[in-house]
C-alpha cells in the first residue's frame, strides 16, 4: 500500500466514515455538472424528495451539446435546447453557480474549473465526466463518475469509494522540438496499456512533468483515464501557485491564498513516500506521437512503423486487427502521408491558450489544405476572448481555418461538428473510439496540437519537425 | 424527505447468457453518444450497440444481440477492460434495459463497474482462459441458465461451478442491499458537515445548517 503520496494525504482529509460496504465515505470539494449526465440525477433527487446539500460547493457549465457556430436560443436542435433548458432549470432551483454562455465564463467543464481559481490542490473534484482526472494537474484528487454517483454528490455532498494503489510514473529529461504534453502522456498509454492504470491513481513526476506549465500539465492528467487511471495528479508547486493567484477566486480573495498554501503544501507527496509502483519514462527519447488504431493505447512515434498485430502482446492483437481494418493501416508503414479530410484543434485535452499558440505558431503564413476541413473550437469563452486579442483567431482563420465557439464539438459528436462517413480526422482530443467524432466509419487520428496543424496544412499525417520553412509570411 | 426506497439484495443472478466478444470495449460502442442527447435513461435499451447492430439503413449487421437465441438473455459474458472511456451511466443503463442483469468478464473498467454497481448489477471476473470457455458454452447453450452466486463467487453452468472473483466491496453492497449509497452516506450528514468544517478551503457559508 502506498503510503505519504499526495493521494493519501488528500484522501485522509477527506474521509468521513467507512461505510458498511468496506468503501471510505469522502466528502467533496468541488462538484462539476453539466447538461449531459446530470439531469438524471436532478430527477432521482426529486423522486427521492432531496435537495442539493452543498450547493456553494457545486458549479455547472455547458459543453457537450452546445454548438459552437450559431447559439441563439432555442438552439437549432431541439434535443440539445431541451438538455439546457433543463439545466437551467435545475440549478435556478438549486441555487447553483451557472457559467452559462452569456457570461462569457462558459467552456469545458475542464477548462473552466481551472480559469476561475475553484480547481484547487488538496481538493476532492467530481464530475459526470471522465476526463474530470484533468484538475488532477492542480494537486486536487479528481475523478468522473456516474450519474447514480451525481445523486449521491447531490444528495450528500460525499461520495463511496474503495481505496486504490498508487503507480508513480516518473517522466525525466527534456522534450524535444514539436514533442509535448500529449505525447507523453501517449506514450504512457501505449506502454502500459488501456487497462494498465485499472485500481490504481498515477502520480506524474520527474524533471520533464515539473517543466510544463499548468495547461501540459492538465493535457496529461486529462488522458489518465484512456490509461485505465480514474485520476492523476501532479504534486503542486511554484508552477500551480503562480496559476492559482492569477484566477478569478484568488484575486478577489488574496487573503485565502496565503491561507490556503501552507495546505497546498503540506498535501505533496513525502520525498520518502512509498508507492505500490513506479515506471520510468525518457521524456529525451520522445518523438511526436500518433495513433495508428481505434483506442489511445495504439500510438507510435511519427518515423516508428506501425507493429504487426502479432507482434503485440496475445491480448492485444485482435484488437489491432480490427483497428488496422478500420483505419486501412499496414504494419510496417508509418503514419507519415496518412490522408486526412479534417482538422480538429479543441477538447478538454488541448484546447487551452497556449495549445494554440503553438499550433497557430505552425499555421502562420501556410494554409490549409485545399481538401481539408479545418475547425479550432477554443476550451472556453475565455480562451476565445484571450486568443482573439492576441491574433490567434486571424492567424486561423487566414490560413483557412473554421474559428468556433467553446464547448466539446467534435470530441464526441453531440452537436453538429462531427466527421462524416469515412473521413480521416487529425485531432487534438483524447479518444480515437469508433464512432467517437459522430460517423462510425469515421477514422480519428489522436496527435498534439502541432501535429494537426501539421496535418491541416498538408493534407496527411506530417512529422510537424520535417515542415518547410515559411518563405512568404 | 422519504427514504423508503426498497434496495434488493443482489446475491443471486441466474439466466441465460449473451456473449459479446472482444477487449478494450468502449462505452462510446456501447451507447453511442448522439443517444445520449436525452434527459432520462428510459427507452435506452433499443440503442444498445446500436452501431455494432445496424448499418446505415438501420439493417441489421450480425451481432449476438441481433440474434433470436440470445433475446432473453440476462448475463453477458464479456472480455478485457470492459466498459472503458467515458463515464456514461447510460452505457450500463442502456444494458440493464435491453435485459442484462450481470455481466462476467476478464476485467472492466473502473467507472463502468462503479455505474453497474449504483444500478445492482454484478460485475465478476475470472481469467482469460474461463472466459473464453464459458462464452463458446454460452454460444453452444443459448437456452441454458447460468447461475451467479455473488456471495459464493461462484458461476454454474452445464453441470459445473467455477470460482470467480467480486470485488470485496461490490460484494458486500449486493449481497447486504446496501448498493443504494445515498441514503446510507445521507445518515452520516452531521459527521459530513464536521468534515466540511475541517477543510481550510471550504467557507463556513458553504455548509448547511443541519436539518
Amino acid at each position: 500500500m502506498s503510503n505519504g503520496t499526495l493521494y493519501d494525504k488528500v484522501w485522509d482529509r477527506h474521509k468521513v466514515t467507512q461505510l458498511p460496504t468496506g468503501q471510505d465515505q469522502l466528502f467533496v470539494g468541488l462538484h462539476l455538472i453539466h447538461e449531459v449526465t446530470s439531469p438524471q440525477a436532478f430527477g432521482m433527487l426529486e423522486e427521492r424528495d432531496l435537495e442539493v446539500a452543498f450547493p456553494e460547493l457545486t458549479h455547472a457549465t455547458v459543453d457537450h451539446i452546445v454548438p459552437t457556430a450559431d447559439q441563439s436560443r432555442p438552439y437549432g436542435d431541439d434535443a440539445a435546447e431541451r438538455m439546457m433548458s433543463e439545466l437551467e432549470e435545475n440549478v435556478r432551483n438549486a441555487g447553483i453557480e451557472f457559467s452559462d454562455p452569456t457570461t462569457g465564463d462558459q467552456g469545458i467543464v475542464h477548462v473552466i474549473g481551472p480559469e476561475q481559481g475553484i480547481t484547487q490542490p488538496g481538493k476532492t473534484i467530481v464530475c459526470g465526466d471522465s476526463h474530470t482526472s484533468t484538475h488532477g494537474a492542480f494537486g486536487a484528487l479528481a475523478f468522473g463518475i456516474g450519474t447514480s454517483q451525481i445523486r449521491d454528490v447531490l444528495a450528500t455532498g460525499t461520495i463511496a469509494m474503495e481505496k486504490q494503489k498508487v503507480r508513480k510514473i516518473q517522466v525525466d529529461g527534456e522534450l524535444g522540438e514539436g514533442v509535448e504534453a500529449k505525447d507523453i502522456i501517449l506514450e504512457i498509454i501505449r506502454r502500459l496499456g488501456t487497462e494498465g492504470g485499472v485500481g490504481y491513481v498515477y502520480e506524474y513526476a520527474g524533471s520533464a512533468i515539473e517543466d510544463l506549465g499548468m495547461e501540459g500539465r492538465m493535457s496529461i492528467c486529462n488522458m489518465s483515464i484512456e490509461g485505465g487511471a480514474r485520476a492523476g495528479y501532479v504534486n503542486p508547486d511554484e508552477t500551480t501557485f503562480e496559476w492559482l493567484k492569477e484566477t478569478d477566486y484568488f484575486q478577489e480573495n488574496p487573503e485565502q491564498f496565503e491561507e490556503l498554501k501552507p495546505y497546498w503544501e503540506s498535501i505533496r507527496s513525502d520525498d520518502d513516500a512509498e508507492y505500490d509502483d513506479i515506471v520510468h519514462i525518457d521524456a529525451d527519447a520522445l518523438e511526436p506521437v500518433v495513433t495508428w488504431g481505434t483506442t489511445p493505447g495504439q500510438g507510435i512515434g511519427i518515423s516508428d512503423p506501425i507493429p504487426a498485430p502479432e507482434e503485440l502482446a496475445e491480448d492485444k492483437q485482435e484488437t489491432a486487427r480490427r483497428a488496422q481494418e478500420h483505419m486501412r493501416v499496414e504494419p510496417g508503414e508509418t503514419m507519415e502521408g496518412y490522408e486526412i479530410d479534417v482538422a480538429f484543434l479543441g477538447s478538454c485535452t488541448n484546447a487551452r491558450l497556449p495549445d494554440l499558440r503553438r499550433a497557430a505558431a505552425i499555421i502562420k503564413g501556410r494554409e490549409v489544405h485545399e481538401e481539408v476541413r479545418a475547425m479550432v473550437v477554443p476550451g472556453s469563452q475565455r480562451v476565445q476572448e484571450a486568443a482573439k486579442e492576441e491574433g490567434l483567431k486571424d492567424t486561423f482563420e487566414e490560413a483557412g481555418f473554421e474559428w468556433r465557439n467553446a464547448g466539446c464539438s467534435m470530441c464526441l459528436g453531440m452537436n453538429e461538428d462531427q466527421l462524416e462517413g469515412d473521413e480521416a480526422c487529425a485531432s487534438s482530443s483524447n479518444r480515437n473510439f469508433i464512432g467517437r467524432q459522430g460517423s462510425k466509419d469515421g477514422r480519428t487520428v489522436l496527435m498534439n496540437p502541432q501535429m494537426v496543424a501539421a496535418a491541416a496544412v498538408s493534407g496527411e499525417v506530417t512529422d510537424v519537425r520535417e515542415l518547410k520553412e515559411v518563405t512568404k509570411v | 424527505m422519504s427514504e423508503d426506497i426498497d434496495i434488493p439484495e443482489v446475491d443471486y443472478v441466474s439466466g441465460s447468457g449473451i456473449p459479446i466478444r472482444g477487449n478494450d470495449i468502449d462505452t462510446d460502442q456501447i451507447i453511442p453518444a448522439r443517444f445520449m442527447k436525452v434527459v432520462t435513461f428510459d427507452g435506452l435499451g433499443e440503442f444498445a450497440f446500436f452501431d455494432l447492430r445496424f448499418d446505415e439503413n438501420d439493417d441489421t449487421k450480425d451481432h449476438p444481440m441481433n440474434e433470436a437465441r440470445y433475446q432473453d438473455a440476462s448475463i453477458m459474458v464479456v472480455n478485457n477492460n470492459f466498459g472503458c472511456g467515458s463515464s456514461r451511466e447510460h452505457a450500463p443503463q442502456a444494458l440493464m434495459r435491453w435485459g442484462i442483469d450481470a455481466i462476467i468478464g476478464e476485467g472492466f473498467a473502473e467507472i463502468f463497474a462503479g455505474n453497474c454497481l449504483a444500478l445492482g448489477i454484478p460485475t465478476v471476473t475470472a481469467d482469460t482462459e474461463t472466459i473464453q470457455e464459458l462464452q463458446e458454452w454460452v454460444d453452444e447453450n443459448p437456452d441454458q441458465e447460468l447461475e451467479v452466486d455473488v456471495e459464493a463467487e461462484t458461476v454454474t453452468y452445464g453441470g459445473q461451478t467455477i470460482d470467480v472473483t467480486v470485488d470485496d466491496a461490490q460484494r458486500k453492497a449486493l449481497v447486504d442491499g446496501v448498493w443504494d449509497t445515498t441514503a446510507l452516506m445521507k445518515a452520516n450528514a452531521g459527521a459530513v458537515r464536521k468534515k466540511a468544517k475541517e477543510l481550510p478551503y471550504v467557507q463556513e457559508s458553504a455548509i448547511p445548517e443541519a436539518e
